[in-house]
């Protein structure tokens, strides 16, 4: 366990905790007020609650154990409940194994999913306040949202689309490449591949070289 | 004698232990010039010999030392150790006081704590530090951390016996020694005194019936303190006495001096021991998980704020026995030295058993020489020979402009001598309002350096924190880690960093190799951060290039069994903070004024004697009451142990508060919103169906305790079950029940040391017995049963506890798991009777009390409106729902939220004059908020950087202080942050798309050069897992 204080749980960006997967640490662990016990006026750990649930939601999406991310509010006397949670916690991790190694999880380019997801970072704040703002400052009005269809079809068309292009673009920056060849990194179908391909093809970021028969960025492409 | 030097000062306090560093910092930061004065070579008293404090186990010399060093750098406080206080004259207002200042034959100035004459000197002198476990040489500093790092000699020197050796003289290259010192006479004029002289340990060897000081392996719990102790004489080591081996098998034994009526023995209870004692249990399992230990006891006496959980955690250990029983300690036996004590169980009878070292919890009595000590300052003592004070001004003594502080009131803990400082502090700032900052001086600091421009140059100080951290961690590999890390120029360990002299060394340090940036690598920023900031100011350089690596409570605490792992864990923290630190900026802080106005919530007795406390000392005051009647819980009581006549009292105490003009009352007051911060709060509250709002700089939250209304025991329907406040409502009502009752029975622990409420609501003994002996007084031949799982009559309610005792009041303990059972019956003679049965554990059998009426103790409970009390304040609540203070030990009454305050049942229960002198404390800590003029915010607060800026305006959307607003700019609307306004969460910073906006201090960079330092080699790892060479991506 390594400690890093913030000011408020709300601080804690997505960007730091997946720096800190990147950095191959095995878990990752927030401590905050309790909710509705902020000790700002700002409520910043409902804001790190929201973070947290849609960070979980990337890291099934990229084969990663959510469990591996935690957020707990803990005042500051109750000491004894602290070193339980981290016990807990340290033990879960340990049952999980080496990051990427755990029960379901997929190590497979899991630097370059991660990395994609720190590119996407700036992206998802305007995402996260523009579709993702919950009304109501309650931990099981959080939890209920980031669990239902409406967030599942939001992260779908918001975040796992443009992770995977961004990953695309990731690639073709380092060489042309085939669909087929797209699918077999990527471990995606070819028509999920297609699909991805043309829509960037649309959006200006990719082209299709006709003379080696691959794809390669746009000359022009827009950051993503 | 030389010398005749006169200071003219505000305050003098007597007494350099915990309270007296207390009374003299709140005093001088509230504008008062103080002389500390203390008889001893350093300032520190008892705390200072402790190892652990309880309930959290917090080292006591690494949470006491830094007041040392704010004592010794605050410009409103002169220290005079080694001195005495020979005479007073005048009165309240104008006091002329004698001192003399024994020789130490050292001169003070001269002196730079180098050590060469330790070294060198010939004799070895049992060291009083220590208690006589170790020896130390004849001149020595008293401890590492002593204020001022002088050495003192002692009269064993060679020379001062016979002239015959002074080979330190010739050593000193200061030529600071002076063997033919003579003791020097001052006189003092002050306005006002403190009185703080603490307590003395029980001698046991003055009785000689534990076998102390004629069994070697029987010691005293202070001895064992500090042979627990990494300073103690053997470095941490547990080794008894005879033979210098491990203990396997410790007996520890209770109330040794106090709870007795015997010659020498002190009468009342000394109300810290049991605490300590399982404090030094689980200390003592610490250093060897396979230690047995014998607790030998009376009652549990875990009565304080999370005493219950402590004793619980003592408990659960392995190996762990407690015994209640009387015991006497019998032989030494030849050969093993070790001891025996002979004791009785219900189920073994006699026994005599062998330990091989038996530590004696021995009580707090009166300071040696208390009654010349009185005589001098000319104020009385009480029976028991502690200072006499007004139960209902409990600081008070009984000369005016004489002030009582800490353990001189009688025995408490380190909180409550805390508490009482602070009070002292309001009462003396009180009397003293009209000179407040005639003589204090500010602070000077050297002129800030620009080190703009510079590479960093970072400096590493590891701290060993005695063996805190030296045990665990390998301290010099460390240092020599630090050393290969970028930036870092300079790496050094230190025994004690936290010491003056060390503190000292960093600033001198900064300065002769032109650092820039400073790490110590030791314990917690929320203890020492201010320190080693003001240490950076005193070494030139602004004090924000400062981090604080904790490999304390981080690593060497939580791994005190894997050595090697913690010792890479440090270098990773260090690591961490190094680069970290690389990254830091100069910081610019903020004055904000202070708005001398404070709001109380609460007018019960506590929130009256805050008010009162604050309008004498010239502040104007809001008092709001959430009922049409001023007194809170205190109406349904009739009189306290101690003495108070309550409802005489309370008339009188609500009528200053009426007549007072400084001080406004709203009855019937909600409060609807508190905001602000610090100095500036604003508080809307409806009062009489008008809103009003009140700007105010310090609240005092005293918003008292609810009786628990009891679900058991038939309360509620049968008229004839009542609780203890409502038996108190019938004895006053004369009601026939209570005068010609012939039997009562009091139940204890009603609501309260169960699953629901894991606490002891520590006043319904006191309350019992209160009770038990009005009944007794209004009904001689009442018979009255108390059934009881541990009589906690802590203190002096003790002697109400024999009392009743004596008056025949029997008494009978049940088990949690076997309580009483009440029921309504006829008893032989067809009189209408309740029933309770209850075991009896002495008896062996299950006995049937006949009672007239049953009287329950039931719990205080934190009272319904506390947490929505804290939701507005922004403070924090214990697991039990009662206030949580900012430091158990040290910040009593603060609360980690600036400038808001507690007292009284809301922090946790307590008898009318604790909470009046805890009510005083209160006032006195917000007095040394609102005697200043300004406050410093600080400078870590958020900016905006108008190029980034995409003016989405998120930022402002999540700053609910307004600290950010759109500011038309050349670029068109962009963010911009009022850093007055802003409180430093940094939520702005999270939610910014565009990374416009920083906060200083906390910046992203600073945070994810963090995140990868704390992988070895720092962030650059190569891809996690390349599944496939080539398609790594």
């Amino acid at each position: 366990m390594r400690l890093i204080r913030v000011m408020c749980s709300g601080r804690v960006d997505l960007a730091f905790v997946i720096r800190a997967f990147r950095n191959g640490m095995d878990g990752v662990f927030i401590g905050g007020c309790r909710l509705n016990e902020c000790h700002y006026i700002t409520d910043g750990n409902y804001h790190a609650l929201g973070m947290v649930l849609l960070c979980k939601s990337i890291m099934e999406h990229i084969k990663l154990s959510p469990e591996r991310l935690r957020i707990e509010g803990i005042s500051a006397g109750e000491g004894i409940l602290f070193a339980g949670v981290m016990n807990e916690f340290a033990k879960r991790l340990k049952d999980l194994g080496p990051l990427g190694k755990g029960p379901g999880e997929d190590a497979t380019n899991l630097g370059a999913k991660l990395d994609a997801v720190a590119r996407l970072v700036p992206y998802l704040r305007l995402v996260e306040r523009e579709r993702f703002g919950i009304g109501v400052k309650s931990g099981e009005a959080y939890e209920k949202f980031y669990a239902s269809g409406e967030f599942r079809r939001l992260f779908k068309e918001l975040v796992a689309d443009k992770l995977a292009i961004g990953r695309i673009m990731a690639l073709l920056r380092k060489r042309p490449l085939t669909t087929g060849e797209i699918s077999e990194i990527m471990g995606l179908s070819p028509s999920e591949t297609a699909t991805h391909m043309n829509r960037s093809s649309m959006q200006g970021l990719v082209r299709f070289d006709a003379a080696i028969g691959r794809y390669v960025p746009a000359a022009d492409e827009g950051a993503v | 004698m030389a010398g005749d030097g006169i200071i003219i000062g505000d305050v003098m306090v007597v007494g350099g232990g915990i309270s007296g560093i207390q009374a003299a910092l709140d005093l001088a930061s509230s504008g008062f010039r103080v002389c500390l004065v203390e008889k001893s070579p350093t300032i520190g008293g008892k705390m200072a010999q402790l190892d652990k404090t309880f309930p959290t186990n917090d080292c006591s010399m690494c949470i006491e030392s830094p007041k040392f060093i704010e004592c010794d750098r605050h410009p409103n406080i002169e220290i005079l150790t080694y001195t005495e206080v020979e005479r007073v004259e005048g009165e309240a207002g104008d006091f002329k006081v004698t001192l003399r200042k024994k020789p130490r034959y050292i001169d003070e100035d001269r002196c730079k704590g180098c050590t060469t004459c330790v070294e060198y000197c010939p004799v070895r002198v049992p060291d009083p530090f220590n208690q006589g476990l170790s020896s130390n040489k004849a001149v020595h500093i008293y401890f590492s951390q002593a204020v001022p790092l002088v050495p003192y000699i002692n009269e064993r020197c060679l020379y001062l016996e016979d002239r015959k050796c002074s080979i330190c003289m010739g050593v000193c290259k200061n030529d600071a020694i002076d063997l033919n010192q003579k003791a020097e006479r001052l006189e003092l004029d002050v306005g006002a005194i403190v009185l703080a002289p603490g307590y003395e340990a029980f001698d046991p060897g003055l009785r000689g019936d534990y076998g102390y000081g004629r069994f070697r392996n029987v010691v005293t719990s202070l001895d064992f303190e500090r042979l627990l102790c990494a300073t103690g004489p053997h470095e941490g080591e547990i080794l008894r006495p005879s033979d210098g081996k491990h203990p396997h098998k410790i007996a520890w034994i209770h109330c040794v001096g106090s709870r007795q009526v015997i010659e020498g023995g002190s009468s009342y209870c000394s109300s810290v021991c049991w605490s300590y004692i399982q404090k030094q249990v689980i200390l003592a399992k610490d250093h060897d998980p396979d230690a047995e230990a014998a607790i030998f006891h009376n009652d549990v006496r875990s009565y304080g704020k999370d005493f219950e959980r402590f004793y619980q955690r003592a408990e659960k250990l392995p190996g762990v026995r407690f015994i209640r029983s009387y015991v006497s300690v019998g032989r030494e036996m030849p050969g093993t030295k070790n001891v025996t004590i002979k004791y009785a169980t219900a189920d073994d009878g006699v026994k005599e058993e062998e330990f091989d070292l038996v530590v004696l919890g021995v009580g707090l009595n009166p300071p040696a020489g208390a009654g010349t000590f009185a005589g001098l300052f000319g104020v009385e003592l009480d029976s028991h020979g502690f200072c006499k004070v007004d139960p209902a001004n409990p600081v008070q003594s009984t000369r005016p402009g004489i002030f009582v502080s800490g353990a001189f009131q009688g025995p408490m803990d380190i909180p409550e001598a805390v508490v009482t400082a602070s009070a002292a502090g309001a009462l003396a700032g009180g009397l003293l309002k009209s000179r407040r900052g005639d003589l204090a001086k500010e602070r000077v600091y050297p002129p800030e350096r620009d080190v703009s421009g510079e590479k960093p140059r970072v400096g590493v100080f590891v701290c060993h924190c005695g063996a805190n951290i030296g045990r665990v961690v390998d301290v010099p590999s460390v240092v020599d880690y630090a050393l290969t890390l970028d930036g870092v120029v300079h790496a050094e360990e230190g025994l004690f960093i936290c010491s003056t002299d060390a503190a000292e060394q960093i600033a001198n340090t900064i300065r002769d190799k032109g650092l820039n940036r400073v790490v110590v690598a030791a314990c917690t920023p929320r203890t020492h951060e201010p320190l080693f900031r003001d240490t950076l100011r005193e070494g030139g350089i602004n004090q924000y290039f400062f981090d604080m690596a904790n490999i304390r409570e981080h690593c060497s605490w939580v791994h005190s069994r894997q050595k090697e792992e913690a010792t890479g864990k440090a270098k990773d923290i260090v690591r961490m903070s190094v680069a970290r630190t690389a990254r830091l900026e100069p910081l610019r802080e903020y004055d904000l004024p202070v708005d001398k106005t404070a709001l109380v919530v609460g007018g019960g007795p506590a929130g009256m004697t805050s008010a009162l406390a604050l309008a004498g000392q010239g502040f104007e005051v809001h008092l709001a009451e959430k009922e049409s009647a001023l007194g809170g819980m205190a109406r349904r009581i009739r009189r306290t142990l101690d003495g108070i006549d309550v409802q005489a009292y309370l008339r009188d105490l609500i009528a200053r508060v009426y007549r007072n003009p400084m001080i406004r009352v709203h009855h019937d007051a909600v409060i609807g919103d508190v905001s602000g911060y610090v100095g500036n709060f604003t508080t809307t509250l409806q009062s009489a169906g008008s809103a009003i709002v009140i700007r105010h700089g310090a609240a005092i939250l005293a918003t008292g305790a609810d009786e628990y209304r009891p679900a058991e025991h038939l309360y509620g329907r049968d008229a004839r079950v009542m609780t203890q406040l409502e038996l108190e409502d019938r004895i006053a009502a004369k009601d026939g029940l209570v005068s010609c009752g012939r039997s009562a029975v009091m139940i204890q622990c009603v609501g309260c040391r169960d699953a629901d409420r894991n606490y002891c609501a520590r006043i319904c003994c006191g309350h019992a017995m209160k009770n038990a002996l009005d009944l007794k007084r209004v009904n001689p031949g009442m018979e009255i049963y108390v059934l009881f799982r541990d009589m906690r009559t802590y203190g002096y309610i003790e002697d109400a506890y024999r009392e009743a005792a004596e008056r025949d009041v029997k008494f009978v303990r049940f088990e949690p798991g076997d309580p009483p059972v009440v029921e309504p019956a006829s008893d032989d003679g067809g009189r209408p009777v309740l029933r309770v049965t209850v075991p009896d554990s002495i008896l062996g059998r299950k006995l049937a009390l006949d009672a007239d009426f049953v009287v329950l103790s039931a719990a205080a409970v934190p009272s319904a409106g506390s947490r929505e009390i804290a939701r507005l304040f922004k403070v924090a609540l214990s697991p039990d729902g009662f206030f949580q203070e900012a430091h158990v030990k040290l910040r009593p009454v603060d609360f980690a939220a600036d400038g808001v305050f507690l007292c009284g049942t809301a922090h946790y229960p307590k008898h009318l004059s604790e909470a009046i002198r805890q009510a005083y404390g209160a006032a006195g800590r917000a007095a040394c908020l609102l005697s200043r003029d300004t406050v410093t915010a600080s400078g870590s607060v958020c900016e905006a950087d108008e190029d980034k800026c995409v003016s989405c305006g998120a930022c402002i959307r999540a700053c609910a202080y307004g600290a950010i607003e759109f500011r038309e700019t050349p670029k068109g609307r962009k963010a911009g942050i009022n850093p007055v306004l802003c409180k430093g969460d940094g939520l702005c910073n999270t939610v910014c798309p565009a990374s416009a906006i920083s906060l200083k201090h906390y910046t992203d960079e600073e945070i994810l050069d963090q995140i990868d330092a704390a992988v070895p080699g720092g962030g650059s790892t190569p891809d996690l897992v390349p599944a496939r060479p080539g398609f790594g991506g």
